[in-house]
């Protein structure tokens, strides 16, 4: 029952992250469940890089009481989350989330409610770098109801 | 004494990373910006937007929240990671 939780200024490798999990030598472990995060480039909204920026200290400790919610509801084995901080370019993996459990209901579970938790409340800012300037990226709402719902979830003990 | 911290387009707008300000007692959370909005219009503008967070000593505040000497203050936008 070991959660990590990894702040990089440099290159996330998703590969390795999941072989981390699968390394343990638990036994009990009957599913891991993984997301990865990348840069998006679209044709009619062309991103040339992404620079996120973090609160030292608040950014872990955010995450860290993140999973403490989550491993509260459902029972866990290892839960990982790296994200990057720093210039990105598109298609760079930008956060990992693995998750394992006895069951994989569990592991999808949490995996989604970790991710819609980091997204509205980890101290992280993105800064897109597009052919019209610089922009801040803005807060939106269907984030918030998507981690607004896990709040029922969470309270169904 | 207490440091004020500010993030992303918070830090750019003012132009500022971080700065100490003198406190002799404790005072709301509302109040430290209410001070920091007396700098002048920039600051003024930039507080006044409903989208500042706060965290202080890296929890998360509302304007209630009362802010000792040797506190670390954080006002930021709301999050956009992941």
């Amino acid at each position: 029952m070991n959660t990590s939780i990894r702040i990089l200024d440099t290159a996330l490798d998703p590969a390795a992250l999941t072989e981390t999990l699968l390394a343990t030598g638990a036994r009990d472990r009957g599913a891991l469940v993984t997301f990865v995060g990348m840069v998006r480039d679209l044709i009619d909204d062309p991103v040339y890089a992404l620079e996120l920026e973090h609160y030292p200290g608040m950014t872990e400790k955010t995450l860290g009481d993140i999973v403490a919610r989550v491993r509260s509801r459902w029972p866990l084995g290892d839960v990982l989350i790296a994200h990057r901080v720093g210039r990105l370019q598109p298609g760079d993996p930008i956060v990992f989330l693995g998750v394992t459990a006895s069951h994989r209901i569990e592991a999808f579970n949490a995996c989604q409610a970790l991710m819609d938790y980091l997204k509205t409340e980890a101290p992280l800012w993105k800064k897109e770098v597009t052919p019209h300037g610089e922009r801040w990226v803005e807060a939106r709402d269907r984030d918030r109801v998507a981690a607004a719902r896990w709040k029922t979830i969470l309270e169904q003990q | 004494m207490v440091e004020v911290r500010f993030f992303a387009r918070l830090r750019e707008s003012l132009g500022c990373t971080r700065l100490a300000l003198e406190l002799d007692e404790a005072i709301t959370l509302g109040q430290l910006k209410a001070r920091l909005a007396a700098r002048g219009a920039p600051w003024q503008q930039a507080l006044a937007q409903c989208a500042v967070l706060a965290a202080v000593n890296q929890e998360m505040a509302d304007d209630s929240v009362l802010v000792q000497p040797g506190d670390e203050v954080a006002l930021f936008p709301p999050a956009t990671g992941g």
